[in-house]
Order: C-alpha cells, then sequence, then structure tokens
C-alpha cells in the first residue's frame, strides 16, 4: 500500500500545474471562481488552449489526436483543473460522442467528426431525456422511422445542456417497438441546421439557461448518421455511462469549494469574531473535510481498481452518491456563512461598489440551488442505488 | 386543551388565503417578485384594506390582535403564496414603535410603508454587534453606518434603524429620501436594500431598545415560522401530487418504497415545524418567548431546508425549473433562514439557556 503517486505521476502533476499557471486566462479563471457563467467564447477559448497542447481529448487514444492518459492521469489533470478554476471541458463532443464514435463508429464516421470536435468546428450537445423518459430512460418516445435514405425523426428531448452553443445533437430514438424498451433504441447523429429542429431555453430555478428542450418534427436524417447498428443504441448508451465514470465524484469541484469555504469562513466576521472561530460553524466545516479527505482514498481506490479491470464496476455509483452529496454539502455551508448576504439575486451590481457578499461569493446561493441538479442528472441518485442494490443483492 | 383558532382568526385567515389564491397566484407572484420594485404596489393596498396589518397589533394600540396566534394566523397564508409584499417589516415596525407609544394608523393602513433596518455585514443577525453610531445633532440625531440587506427597504418610505450611541442602542427614525439607498431583489423573490447612512438626520424613537428590538425580532422570527408553515404545506401537496401522478418504469413513482418512506420523514417534519411555531406563538409575550422563538426558528431553518431539498430531489429535474412553482417555494423554504438568526444563531439561544436555572 501507497497512497504516493509515483515519481512520474508527481511530475506529470507539476507539468499539468505549470501549463495551468501559464496558460489558464485569468479572467476565466476569475469568473468560474465567482460561480458567473461562461460565454460560449470563453469555452471555446480554453478548449482550443488545451487542444494545442494536445491535452483537449483526455480519454481519446492517440491515433485519434487523444491525449491517451490512463485513469490516474486523466484524475490528477481534473483535479488540478479544478484546483486552478479552469473551466470545466464541454464533454458532449469529447467525453461522450467521441469514444461512442471510436468504439462504435464506422471510419468514416471517425474521420468526419473526431477531428472537428477537437478543432471547435462542431459543438455537440446530447438528446438522451424527454419529458416522459428521465430515470426510466428506456421508455423514450422519439420515433426515428426509416425512409429510403433517411431517417425521419419526430419526437421532444428535454435538458439538452449547452443546447444553445449546439450545432449537432447526438441523440437516442425509437426504431423499434417490439420486445423489451430498452430492444428498439438507436443512436444516431443529427444537424441541429435540418428543417423541423426547434430549441427552446429552459429557465433554472435560480434563472440561468443552460439547459433547452428540443422539438423536431418531420426532421429527415441520413441513414449513414447512424452510430453502430440499428436497435444497438442502449448499448451505445451504457457504454457511454461506464466511460463517463471516471470523474463522477467531483473530488476536484468538492476540494476547491472546500477551500474556497474555509478562506471565505475567515473573512465574514460575526460577534467581533471570524466565523471559523464559531464552533458549531467550525464542527460542520471539519465535519465536511472528513467525509472528503476519506471520499479522496475512496475516489482513487476505485480508480485504481478500474485501471485493473479496465471499466469501473457498480461501486462506482457510490461515488457518484457520496460524491455528489458532499459537494452539495459545501454549497450548502458556503451559503450559510454568508448569512443574509447570500440573498440577493446575483446582478454585476452586487459584484461591484455595491457588493455585499465578499468576493467571488455573491452566487453562492444561486450555486447552491443550481447544483441540486448533481444529485438528479445523469442517473440520479435514487438510480445509483438501485443499481448497487441490484449488484449487492445479486437480484 | 384544543388547537383550534378563534372564529375571528379563522375568518381572517379564509379571507386572507381567498385573497391571495383569488388575486396573487404564482404566475402573478414571479411576475412581480423578481422585477422592480420587487412587489405589487396596487395589491399591496388592496391586502391592506384586508386589515391583516390590524391584527398584528393589539387593540390599545389601534388594531385587533397582536398576540402570538393572529401573527401564525396572518403570515401562514402568505407563505402558502409565496406572497412578497413587506407584511414582515411592517410588522417589526409596529412593534417598535408600539413599544415607544406612538401613533401607527399610517403604518397600520398601509399608507406608510415602514423597512426595520438592523443587520450590518459583520453584524447580520446579534443585536449587540451593531456599529451604526447614532450622534446627537442640534434638536435631533444623525446616524452613519452601513445597513445590509434591509428587507423591503427597496420600497419604504421611512426607516428604523437601529443604531448606537455609546453602550446604547437605540432606535431611530429616518425618511427614505434623507439616506442613500440602493434596492435590488432577492434570489427568492421581494426586495431588499443597502442603506447608507452618513451623518444623516434622524429622528430618535427609542433611546434604549434593547428590549423593544428584541421583542421586534421574536415577533419577526415568529413570524417566518408560520410563513414557512404555509409555504411547507403547500409543497408537500405539490411534492404528493407528482408522485402520485408522475410515472416512470409503468408505475407511479409513488408506489416506490424509497421514496415514500422519505414522504414520511417530510411530513413527520413539517408536524413538527407547525408544533414547535405553535408552541412559540403560546409564548408570545411571556418570559419564555425569546427562547421558544428561538426553539422554532432552528427548527423551522432544519426542516425548511429538509423539505426544499427533497421536494426537488423527488420531483427531480421538473423541479428544478423557473416555470414549475416548486423551485419557488425552495427557494423560498431555504433562504428564510437567513433572516432574522439562522439554525445555528437560534441554536447557541437555545444552548445559552441550558445554563440558566
Amino acid at each position: 500500500m501507497d497512497l504516493n503517486f509515483t515519481p512520474e505521476e508527481t511530475a506529470f502533476r507539476d507539468e499539468v500545474r505549470a501549463f495551468l499557471k501559464d496558460e489558464l486566462p485569468s479572467e476565466v479563471a476569475d469568473k468560474v471562481r465567482a460561480g458567473r457563467e461562461l460565454t460560449k467564447a470563453d469555452m471555446e477559448r480554453w478548449h482550443a488552449i488545451l487542444n494545442a497542447r494536445g491535452w483537449l481529448a483526455a480519454t481519446w487514444p492517440k491515433e485519434h489526436g487523444g491525449a491517451g492518459w490512463n485513469a490516474v492521469q486523466r484524475h490528477i489533470f481534473e483535479e488540478e483543473c479544478c484546483l486552478a478554476s479552469a473551466p470545466r471541458i464541454v464533454p458532449f463532443g469529447l467525453f461522450m460522442l467521441g469514444p461512442v464514435l471510436i468504439k462504435f463508429g464506422s471510419p468514416e464516421q471517425q474521420k468526419a467528426v473526431l477531428p472537428r470536435i477537437l478543432d471547435g468546428s462542431d459543438w455537440w450537445c446530447q438528446g438522451y431525456s424527454e419529458p416522459g423518459a428521465g430515470s426510466d430512460l428506456a421508455s423514450l418516445k422519439t420515433r426515428a422511422v426509416r425512409d429510403g435514405d433517411h431517417y425521419v425523426i419526430n419526437g421532444q428531448k428535454t435538458w439538452t445542456t449547452l443546447g444553445q452553443h449546439a450545432n449537432k445533437i447526438f441523440c437516442l430514438v425509437r426504431t423499434s417497438t417490439e420486445g423489451k424498451p430498452q430492444q428498439g433504441i438507436s443512436f444516431i447523429l443529427v444537424d441541429l441546421d435540418t428543417p423541423g429542429i426547434e430549441m427552446r431555453p429552459i429557465k433554472l430555478i435560480e434563472g440561468g439557461h443552460e439547459v433547452n428542450e428540443v422539438f423536431f418534427t418531420d426532421v429527415r436524417v441520413p441513414a449513414e448518421n447512424l452510430v453502430g447498428e440499428e436497435n444497438q443504441g442502449w448499448t451505445i448508451a451504457k457504454y457511454l455511462l461506464t466511460h463517463e465514470r471516471t470523474n463522477i465524484a467531483g473530488v476536484g469541484f468538492s476540494v476547491q469549494a472546500f477551500e474556497q469555504l474555509k478562506s471565505l469562513a475567515q473573512q465574514v466576521r460575526r460577534g467581533g469574531k471570524r466565523l471559523i472561530d464559531n464552533p458549531l460553524f467550525a464542527a460542520r466545516l471539519a465535519q465536511i473535510e472528513i467525509d472528503l479527505e476519506a471520499m479522496k482514498i475512496t475516489n482513487l481506490r476505485m480508480l485504481a481498481e478500474a485501471q485493473k479491470n479496465g471499466a469501473p464496476g457498480p461501486e462506482s455509483s457510490i461515488l457518484k452518491i457520496k460524491g455528489t452529496v458532499i459537494r452539495q454539502a459545501l454549497n450548502d455551508l458556503s451559503r450559510r456563512a454568508l448569512g443574509p448576504a447570500a440573498a440577493p439575486f446575483p446582478s454585476e451590481d452586487l459584484e461591484g461598489n455595491l457588493a455585499v457578499a465578499p468576493a467571488d461569493h455573491a452566487r453562492d446561493a444561486a450555486r447552491y440551488f443550481n447544483n441540486r441538479k448533481i444529485s438528479i442528472f445523469g442517473g440520479s441518485n435514487e438510480i445509483q442505488k438501485n443499481i448497487l442494490t441490484k449488484a449487492m443483492l445479486e437480484l | 386543551m384544543h388547537f383550534e383558532l378563534t372564529d375571528d382568526r379563522r375568518m381572517l385567515a379564509d379571507t386572507l388565503n381567498r385573497f391571495l389564491t383569488d388575486t396573487y397566484g404564482i404566475e402573478h407572484r414571479n411576475k412581480v417578485a423578481y422585477e422592480a420594485p420587487f412587489h405589487d404596489p396596487a395589491k399591496w393596498a388592496e391586502l391592506a384594506e384586508l386589515g391583516p396589518l390590524f391584527a398584528l397589533v393589539p387593540e390599545e394600540q389601534g388594531g385587533f390582535g397582536g398576540a402570538g396566534f393572529d401573527i401564525a394566523t396572518v403570515f401562514e397564508p402568505l407563505g402558502r403564496a409565496l406572497c412578497p409584499e413587506p407584511v414582515l417589516p411592517a410588522l417589526m415596525a409596529a412593534r417598535l414603535l408600539a413599544a415607544a407609544g406612538e401613533d401607527l394608523e399610517p403604518l397600520l393602513s398601509g399608507a406608510t410603508r415602514y423597512a426595520v433596518a438592523l443587520g450590518e455585514t459583520d453584524a447580520p443577525y446579534a443585536l449587540e454587534d451593531i456599529a451604526t453610531e447614532a450622534a446627537p445633532a442640534g434638536e435631533g440625531w444623525e446616524l452613519t453606518g452601513r445597513k445590509s440587506v434591509v428587507y423591503g427597504g427597496n420600497a419604504a418610505g421611512k426607516f428604523l434603524v437601529a443604531a448606537r450611541a455609546g453602550d446604547v442602542i437605540g432606535v431611530y427614525e429616518v425618511d427614505a429620501e434623507d439616506a442613500a439607498v440602493t434596492g435590488y431583489g432577492m434570489i427568492d423573490g421581494g426586495g431588499a436594500a443597502e442603506v447608507f447612512l452618513e451623518k444623516t438626520k434622524a429622528r430618535q424613537v427609542l433611546a434604549d431598545a434593547g428590549a423593544a428590538l428584541q421583542d421586534a425580532l421574536d415577533f419577526g422570527a415568529l413570524a417566518l415560522c408560520a410563513e414557512a408553515v404555509g409555504a411547507m404545506d403547500v409543497t408537500y401537496d405539490m411534492t404528493l401530487d407528482y408522485l402520485k401522478t408522475r410515472k416512470q418504469f409503468g408505475r407511479a413513482i409513488g408506489s416506490f418504497q424509497a421514496l415514500q418512506h422519505r414522504m414520511v420523514e417530510m411530513k413527520t417534519e413539517i408536524e413538527q415545524a407547525r408544533s414547535i411555531t405553535i408552541l412559540a406563538a403560546s409564548r408570545m409575550g411571556t418570559e419564555e418567548q425569546s427562547r421558544t422563538v428561538s426553539m422554532a426558528k432552528n427548527l423551522i431553518g432544519r426542516a425548511a431546508k429538509l423539505v426544499a431539498e427533497e421536494a426537488i430531489q423527488m420531483h427531480g429535474g421538473i423541479a428544478m425549473t423557473w416555470e414549475y412553482p416548486a423551485s419557488h417555494y425552495a427557494k423560498r423554504l431555504v433562504m428564510i433562514d437567513h433572516q432574522l438568526g439562522d439554525t445555528d444563531h437560534h441554536l447557541e439561544k437555545v444552548m445559552a439557556g441550558l445554563q440558566v436555572a
């Protein structure tokens, strides 16, 4: 047992650190730290910087232009990025569609799509959930009917994250109603410029716009846009779900949030003392630190396991559940630490001269409300518990 | 022993509930609560005409209520409707003006809107930490300091400001036009303001206001508890309804035991919250007033957060949207803990009481 990184891993971490110090634009990092909304240009700028270094597609093999990193390297990179307040890499093209095409796509699809993800020509979004198919994704109803060289798509997708910036969408569609619902699903690529597609914004609880609804009315998509075989979509979706799981615990986000919270508790004053000197508050903070320290090791243990076995097992659901609970607890405590100063609706005024909350914390309540989503999306914590239950009780 | 409201109070609650249901639906509420002036002045006038403000003070001060249960009767319907009208500042101002024996008519009729400016950046909850200073100036007084997150301050005509003259904290009245007031909206709707005072002209209302301020804080916190109970009831009903109607995996999600038990926990905490609010209401005006209110505000803080978070989680994505009313209830329920003392602040007060006797 050795909890230390190997010398190679340490060297890699230092390399990542140095890169972030030199290359991460400070005005973008400032926005991330304060929880302000990033523009499309901010995200594209960061992607381009990473791509220039060959670090954008961490999970792709080198022959496709990826970094070819192993799980530990990816973990180190993700954690360092969080600590430096780098923007999250928009995952839909890079961590979702890319790996799917590398595994299931035709050589033509790989050639046509992958380079355009890397160089930013295309922005992909995801069409999975539907109003009637959330946790029960397999019940999705959006139909794709074969008509000569095309599929004709009708239906509605929802929770399409950052779809407002996208020009392409990958979708799960129903191509058959025979057998179990899982057996009639296909994975298809759609150009958002195709006639018959309408995207509408969904305003979220805290007022932000990051998700959308997408409506499909007689949308004709070339049949060659199908990925894999017809009715193989569920297998692809499940593959993607396992692939997504390396950063599922969000430990980097939590470490960063913890550091910010500790510093906040040193700035905020109550009763002539720093908030961190208040025993009740300090107890809450210490409790989270304990859970987080354990989480780091749980995460690394599962990472090592995944490295050995090729893919994470159902235990990775533990990471999703506990990881989101810890992140949400941190958001909760930041909000509380501010007292009444957390309550104003965030605006640029309130971050400038009129600041009510300490710098970088005017949006803590908004972040708390927005991050209630993390225990819902990507398979809610209830669904994760079902997955674990099935494995533990061998149901 | 019985837990029925008197006929008068039940009539008042019915009247308020009917008015709010008929004219202050969630769509209207969301339209006015998030845009300046962050409430509806026309509806405020209508509301005032119904008389709920008179229910906040006793007969000898020109009202027809003023007991703990009157406060709860008024604020529970306001919570059910997520009403952003500045009734809470009116209640607290009424307590302070009554303590000074002043004429309450302009306040109770709704003609003059008051905001009570207590909290400061480094003194959000505790009175003893207040730093704003009052100094005599000619016949009157001048105030210097900054009052932060003053609820209702964005639309107030007058401020009652807590300020210290030496070691003594008093209450001073400031006209809105004499102070530098910057209003803004709140994340859960409604408005507040930063109030900057720089040798600002003031009138002394109470020279030594320690007891009166604590009383106003107690009544304010009780009102927030009742408001939370109203909002929790609606959130619970909404969630229960969703569990019965939302189908996944071919059946209503309410048929899953994992959710059923959590619904029961939610219900249990709401009933506990209702009980502690009733207890606090019953102890207003007694020696146990402050400590019981602190108990209530602490429990409410915990219960309201649980209800808000569980309602969102059990709904799933839909309750994360602005369009779905549960999200607004969840925001209000969580943010009530940021007003007039949070769970920890009130826990400390209850802890301090353990040392006595």
